[in-house]
């Protein structure tokens, strides 16, 4: 006896369609799983077993063959337990094998048939939609996440769930039931720019990176609040559109990342690796690759904490996505492509001693450390930086001020300002030109270097909303542009 | 005549040579000397070399008591150069923001006078006056204590190679000879014998500056020496200088008066408001922009944005977010 039910296996982001068979025997008992099914695969052997028996229905005595197909794709991870299950159940007709036909299924069994949710059930779900199924099987905490891709979600609880709604016992609730509320921007991002004091340069330049999707530097002694403003830049950030929240919650679902109960991430996202981190964890990898920081950070912020710290390899691995946006990983079975379309923000000190800039401290580096901790960096990654901004320790006295502007008002101007960028390009002034000739030739000043600084003045202007960009635009630009001692000019 | 093989024979042996040795070993060392294949080589590696006896030799140099047999140059500089009336400017390799900041203000005003400015490649101080001096536009002679075709530091090595596209690199040392701790103070004293005055930027106590000052003041050339906070040790030995009578340094004028040099003064660029204020502000104490916005009570845009300008203008300096006016007071 034969039957069939269909799920999906993840190959980078995209779902493929793999049939899951089961066949019924006469012959000693015995279940094998064939068909390149990797360990956790495997051992849905047992976990359908007790499942199927704890769901109070009956373990076929028969010679169990599964086999997942197309036999030469990898099949990874715990959520083919429940199409298994399924297709057994099928195949000993406890439940109608009819009953399976236009439904897909994923998910994970406990030992007592509880459904456990499942990474990936978006794209698994965009998959089933794309092979015209109309119907997902899924765990209920999942079922949110399903329904964003268009299909209809039978969320179940419990495997005897799933068969008394295959045997018609049963009806899922409404669908618009679990339809999530698309974007109601009552989600939390992160802490509040009202928390911080002072620094207002820093927050000036922050603003600046948001309205402008500007990579950002923050040099300084530690101490001096770096970290505490970089994890302020999401809440500044206007919320994802449906579009793009949908492709980062792909990716956070592929990851296995999804918040319970909040299946859609529209808040853009705030990775911040350290920098013990591996290269694979950063950009993406494995085996059958995953994801990286970098991918997960995909219409959000990417957090590097003392940038000269992490190892070279690794920053220069940032600098294809930096270029392209996305991460390709070739790997014997073929190239997989992570969307990696980040916004770098990074902190350093500027000496690994940590002493300069801080007035009460005298640094104690020699020449050769300082250059070497400097040399870590390279002059291709530094050019990524439109924004670099040094934060000397505040003074006491700087500190005493009093609550910043909450980051709800700077997001309405940020907001406001990108809206104006979808217009008509703005224009130089005659006289704003001149000044960055003069200062192309006074300072150290390099080609990119200028392209750096008309961006950025570009963002001022878009944000003061002027007409076009003029000298204060420009010269406040200059101000931002990356120390001497870094290399950069 | 002899002045190449004196200098070859000290990099043969690895020494110091001013005089004639009377040993075997450099009478036979002078009778196998070719001379004519040493010039080719130099030639060859587009060096040259003036020795004590020929007209182009610096005459300053001869005042001194050891001047050395000769000198080899690097560089696109004409000879000529030692004929102009130079200033050294020296200090602590490891400075402070404030002492490159004022180097380099010396170095750009001094050149821009006229002056040819004369130090010793080294990092920190040395190299910030170099710059300052390349910046104006002005020739400026680096003296090595290594051989002439040597880099030293190697991180100087760009440096190097911006100043000989107007300027000298000199050494007394034939090419190849490899740096060595006792070559630096002779060094030095081939840096005070070539400028009229030595200015000392920023000094420890027993730095190798002041063995520069030393050496200036033994041929009776005009000192000066930058006034530091007494609680800092980077200016302990500048502050040693004027207690020692030594002229404190107020302004590059100073040196340009002691030197008879007619400065041209640029005219003052006129600034905005908004700028004015900001440098009234730093005036007072170098300072964040955060600190500027606290004591000007203008917004970040404004305070960048002036910034912007006064540094344009060379007004203010930054160094590690920490900015300061970049003109003497008063």
């Amino acid at each position: 006896m034969l039957a069939r039910t269909v799920t999906h296996a993840l190959v980078g982001l995209d779902a493929r369609r793999v049939e899951v068979e089961a066949h019924l025997q006469l012959g000693v008992p015995a279940f094998a799983i064939v068909g390149l099914a990797d360990r956790a695969c495997q051992e849905a052997k047992e976990r359908v077993r007790s499942g199927i028996a704890s769901a109070e229905l009956e373990w076929p005595v028969r010679r169990i063959t599964v086999n997942l197909a197309p036999a030469e794709l990898r099949k990874e991870g715990s959520g083919f337990d429940l199409p298994i299950a399924l297709a057994v159940l099928a195949a000993s007709r406890q439940v109608p094998p009819e009953a399976l036909g236009g439904h897909a299924a994923v998910g994970e069994l406990a030992l007592d048939g509880r459904l456990r949710p499942v990474g990936g059930v978006l794209a698994a779900a965009e998959g089933a939609r794309q092979s015209g199924l109309s119907r997902l099987l899924c765990p209920a905490e999942c079922a949110a996440e399903a329904a964003l891709a268009g299909i209809e979600p039978v969320p179940v609880h419990h495997l005897a769930e799933a068969v008394a709604y295959l045997r018609g016992e049963w009806q899922p609730p409404p669908p618009d039931e679990l339809a999530p509320s698309p974007l109601n921007g009552s989600e939390p991002a992160g802490p509040d720019l009202a928390e911080v004091r002072g620094q207002e340069r820093a927050r000036r330049a922050l603003e600046l990176a948001a309205a402008g999707s500007h990579n950002l530097l923050l040099g300084g002694p530690p101490g001096t609040g770096k970290t505490m403003l970089a994890r302020r830049l999401p809440g500044i950030l206007p919320r994802l559109p449906p579009n793009e929240a949908l492709e980062v919650t792909r990716i956070h679902s592929v990851a296995g990342l999804l918040p319970p109960g909040r299946p859609l991430v529209s808040v853009p996202p705030f990775r911040a690796p350290h920098h013990t981190a591996s290269v694979a964890s950063i950009v993406g990898g494995g085996s059958s690759p995953r994801p990286g920081e970098a991918s997960l950070a995909h219409r959000g912020v990417l957090f590097l904490d003392e940038l000269a710290e992490f190892p070279r390899n690794a920053l220069e691995a940032l600098r294809q996505p930096l270029e392209d946006g996305a991460i390709s990983i070739a790997r014997v079975g073929g190239k997989i492509v992570f969307p990696a379309r980040f916004q770098l923000v990074a902190t350093m000190n500027l000496c690994p001693c940590g002493a300069r800039g801080d007035p009460a401290a005298e640094c104690s580096c020699s020449a050769a450390r300082l250059a070497a901790y400097r040399d870590k960096l390279s002059r291709a990654l530094l050019d990524r930086f439109d924004l670099v901004v040094t934060v000397p320790r505040p003074r006491a006295r700087e500190l005493e001020g009093a609550p910043g502007e909450r980051s709800e008002a700077v997001r309405e101007r940020v907001t406001a300002a990108r809206s104006r960028a979808r217009g008509e390009p703005l224009r130089r002034s005659r006289e704003a030109n001149e000044l960055l000739s003069r200062a192309v030739e006074r300072l150290p000043l390099s080609a990119r270097g200028r392209a750096r600084v008309a961006r950025v003045s570009r963002t001022i202007a878009l944000l003061a909303g002027v007409e076009e960009v003029g000298t204060a635009q420009v010269a406040e630009a200059l101000s931002y542009r990356s120390p001497t001692e870094l290399g950069t000019p | 005549m002899s002045d190449l093989v004196l200098a070859a024979f000290a990099a043969e042996t690895g020494g110091h040579v001013v005089e004639e040795p009377r040993e075997r070993r450099f009478e036979r060392f002078r009778r196998e000397f070719d001379e004519a294949a040493f010039r080719s080589t130099l030639a060859a590696r587009r060096l040259r070399f003036v020795g004590r006896s020929e007209a182009g030799y610096p005459s300053l140099l001869r005042e001194l008591h050891d001047p050395p047999p000769g000198l080899f140059l690097r560089g696109l500089g004409a000879a000529e150069l030692f004929g102009q009336p130079g200033v050294a400017i020296v200090g602590a390799r490891a400075c402070s923001s404030y002492g490159s900041q004022v180097a380099r203000l010396l170095g750009r005003e001094l050149a821009a006078a006229g002056l040819v400015v004369v130090s010793g490649l080294a990092r920190g101080i040395d190299g910030e006056a170099h710059r300052g001096a390349l910046e104006a536009g002005g020739p400026t002679v680096a003296v090595l204590g290594c051989g002439v075709d040597r880099d030293y530091p190697a991180a100087h090595a760009q440096l190097a190679a911006r100043i000989g596209e107007q300027g000298l690199v000199v050494s007394e040392y034939a090419p190849g000879v490899e740096p060595a701790p006792w070559r630096f103070p002779a060094r030095n004293r081939i840096i005070a014998g070539l400028a009229a005055a030595t200015v000392v930027v920023e000094a420890r106590e027993r730095s190798g500056a002041l063995i520069t000052a030393d050496f200036a003041l033994e041929g009776g050339r005009e000192v000066f020496a930058v006034p530091g906070e007494i609680t800092s040790a980077l200016s302990a030995g500048t502050n040693a200088l004027v207690r020692l009578g030594a002229t404190p340094l107020t302004s590059p004028e100073d040196v340009l008066e002691a030197l008879g040099v007619v400065a041209v003064s640029a005219p003052e660029p006129e600034l905005g408001e908004t700028p004015a204020r900001v440098l009234e502000a730093l005036a007072r104490e170098p300072s964040g922009i955060d600190g500027l916005i606290r004591e000007t009570g203008l917004d970040a845009a404004a305070v960048a944005t002036a910034l912007a300008e006064l540094e344009l203008v060379g007004a203010v300096a930054e160094a590690d977010g920490l900015y300061r006016g970049a003109r003497p007071q008063g």
